[in-house]
């Protein structure tokens, strides 16, 4: 579904990704981990489209066509989503009029109606409650006052009424709970499917233990070093990055 | 002959058709006086530093409309509330449309000035309330004031409340190459009185109108208005909106101002409190695009303990548009407890644009609550990727962040109506299609 030739990507003439390669199929969820300013987050707008990146060589195919030319909005309408890092407020617009114009405006450029309204409250009726998000929650504005957790639960709400094919999680565990991280995994597993891709981008295990990757990959200085299964997670775990620092140095 | 001499010159002309020996003849003859010796403001007067009329002074204006225009209803609908039921008095050129209006005199008053002026039982209430809390020093109020004739009368007696809102709709239809017009409003809600008012400014065609309006509000004790001004005019009409409002105890007066479209728009907004525990609301919106002007200057004077005030515009900029706002606070030495807040907001979309904000507070007493912010900024980046990733295109995205950025000045429009043909406006001022049912 999405292959990833290596990437390189750079911002103000400083290259953070230096050639990434990354293959996930219809079906699988993919761990990205790595240190603190290894790439994990810019790799995550850079499939998003954010702008403020320079992307010189590589491309992103996802299901075989060039997202490289795509606009942030063109990607999400073909079924990219990012839960971001730090969902920015937008005091005024409410969570649940957002997901109204976001759906709306996607369905509008696959050239489909508006979504009833019924149909439309119905839907999130349904994912509010599948995320033990507070119906009040909905009508205040988007982010504006949210904790850490609300924001990231709401970004996982987003991503249940968008249904996207590739869903990119950057540190949805930050900020969470235990209660919470259950629910929002909870959420998570429910939008797994065999037509769909997950790409957990996270600094620990722990958010693992609940999304179960199918591979896990470790991202060290805009490099992808080390790939294998999720026992790779629990080896990191116990003995931290600076191994693979030495390995990637040699 | 310029336009000042022009306009002294037609004083006499003017008199002509008045009845002298009306007590408020004397305050157009003052008025004229003040205005020969001042003439038009200059960038000069720290008041109009930012806001030059010079272009208009060059303009050959017709000061009294030579044709009398009928039109039909069908062609001007669009300019009107016409989703809900309300009364209506409308000028065409200046003059008085009894066909397109619809006004009353059951129980309250829903006139014109002209008949104001003219029949005598309405001359007491002129002579308690005509130019009493316009100024008399300013001079285009004093312009305004000398050849006032014509323009909306509403007088709401003691508990009384309108069946529906009022729209005064000003139309000029481009019949004068260039046309000039005063009206004068007057608005008395009278105690525990309650009005809402809708007011509209509107060229049909391309050719210049300048337009010096005066309106003068009273609002008994216990009274409620709600003015409304939508200023959404052609690029060529310019429009100099000088409105004074008088509050006694416990009123609430708010006035809502919506700048959209015009060549230049001056707004001088005047709150005088006489009274205590007075709220006292100013909030605006204006989006601005190509090489419009529009100048805020607004005036909140605290005379009386315990009252308040609330400031809030917001200024959008585009292309190479221009936005003054002035936001002047007096807190007289007796005001204690006076809680007055001014915020003014600004997003500059393109760098040819420009806003000039200026929070003037001039506070005597020592226990008073006085807060006041501005900000001028752009649109957020990172805010226009999150809306964009969520499949919003980035006009549609643009819009939307700078229609949250002005919501809170929509909420409190009390006239649903109203607020979504707002709503409807800034759409398509901003060029999407859009609901922003936020």
């Amino acid at each position: 579904m999405l292959e990833i030739k290596n990437l390189h990507a750079s911002v103000e003439d400083k290259e953070i990704l230096k050639g990434i390669d990354l293959k996930v199929n219809a079906g699988e969820v993919h761990a990205i981990m790595g240190p603190n300013g290894s790439g994990k987050s810019t790799l995550a707008e850079v499939i998003a489209g954010q702008e403020e990146f320079e992307v010189g060589e590589g491309s992103i195919l996802l299901d075989g066509e060039d997202l490289g030319e795509l606009s942030p909005e063109e990607r999400a309408h073909k079924g990219v989503f990012l839960s971001f890092q730090y969902p920015v407020e937008i005091p005024g617009v409410s969570v649940t009029n957002f997901m109204k114009t976001a759906i709306n405006e996607s369905r509008k450029a696959q050239g489909l109606e508006d979504m009833p309204a019924n149909e439309m409250l119905k839907k999130i009726r349904e994912k509010s409650e599948m995320l033990e998000i507070d119906r009040k929650f909905l009508s205040r504005s988007l982010n504006e006052g949210f904790s850490g957790g609300e924001k990231k639960r709401n970004e996982i709400f987003q991503m249940a009424m968008m249904e996207p094919k590739l869903a990119i999680l950057d540190e949805t565990d930050s900020g969470l709970d235990i209660d919470a991280l259950r629910i929002v995994a909870n959420g998570v597993n429910k939008l797994r499917g065999k037509d769909n891709a997950i790409i957990v981008i996270t600094h620990y295990q722990r958010l693992l233990e609940y999304i179960v990757p199918d591979f896990v990959h470790v991202l060290y200085n805009g490099k992808i070093v080390k790939s294998g299964t999720k026992e790779l997670a629990l080896e990191l775990e116990e003995k931290g990055y600076d191994w693979l620092k030495e390995e990637a140095a040699v | 002959m310029d336009l000042k001499e022009k306009l002294v010159s037609s004083f006499l002309a003017f008199e002509d058709g008045l009845d002298l020996d009306h007590p408020v003849h004397e305050e157009r003859s003052n008025a004229i006086k003040n205005f020969e010796t001042k003439g038009f403001p200059t960038k000069k007067d720290e008041a109009w530093k930012y806001t030059s009329l010079k272009s208009l002074e060059k303009v050959d204006f017709s000061i009294f409309p030579k044709h009398e225009t009928t039109l039909e209803y069908k062609d001007i609908k669009k300019y009107f509330l016409h989703e809900i039921d309300t009364y209506k008095i409308v000028f065409v050129d200046g003059v008085y449309s009894s066909y397109l209006s619809e006004t009353t005199h059951d129980e309250v008053d829903i006139c014109l000035m002209s008949s104001a002026f003219s029949k005598d039982m309405f001359r007491p209430v002129l002579e308690v309330y005509f130019n009493k809390v316009a100024s008399k020093d300013e001079s285009l109020t004093s312009l305004n004031t000398a050849f006032s004739k014509e323009g909306a009368y509403i007088y709401i007696p003691k508990n009384k409340m309108p069946k529906k809102p009022i729209q005064i709709l000003h139309l000029a239809t481009g019949n004068e190459a260039a046309l000039m017009l005063q009206p004068r409003n007057l608005i008395v809600a009278e105690d525990n009185a309650e009005v809402q008012i809708i007011e509209r400014h509107q060229s049909l065609t391309g050719n210049e109108v300048f337009t010096n309006s005066v309106t003068e509000i009273f609002a008994g004790r216990d009274a409620i208005v709600d003015y409304y001004k939508v200023q959404n005019d052609d690029a060529t009409a310019s429009l100099v909106d000088n409105t004074y409002i008088s509050q006694k105890d416990n009123s609430v007066v708010r006035v809502h101002t919506f700048s959209f479209g015009g060549k230049l728009i001056r707004n001088n907004l005047n709150f005088y409190q006489n009274g205590e525990r007075i709220d006292s609301t100013l909030k605006g919106v204006t989006i601005l695009s190509d090489k419009q002007h529009v100048d805020h200057h607004t005036l909140v004077h605290h005379a009386q303990p315990n009252c308040e005030s609330h400031q809030d515009y917001k200024g959008i900029f585009g292309d190479s548009s221009t936005g003054v706002f002035n936001g002047r606070i007096i807190v007289d030495k007796i005001a204690q407890k006076t809680d007055a807040f001014q915020q003014n907001n600004n997003i500059l979309l393109s760098d040819r644009s420009t806003i000039n904000s200026k929070p003037q507070l001039e506070i005597f007493a020592d226990d008073v609550k006085c807060s006041h912010g501005c900000t001028i900024g752009q649109l957020d980046e990172e805010a226009l990727f999150y809306l964009r990733s969520r499949g919003i295109p980035k006009k549609e995205a643009k819009a939307l962040l700078m229609y949250a950025f002005a919501n809170n000045v929509l909420e409190s429009v009390r006239i649903p109506e109203l607020k979504a043909r707002i709503n409807k406006i800034i759409a398509n001022k901003l060029g999407v299609r859009m609901g922003f049912d936020l």
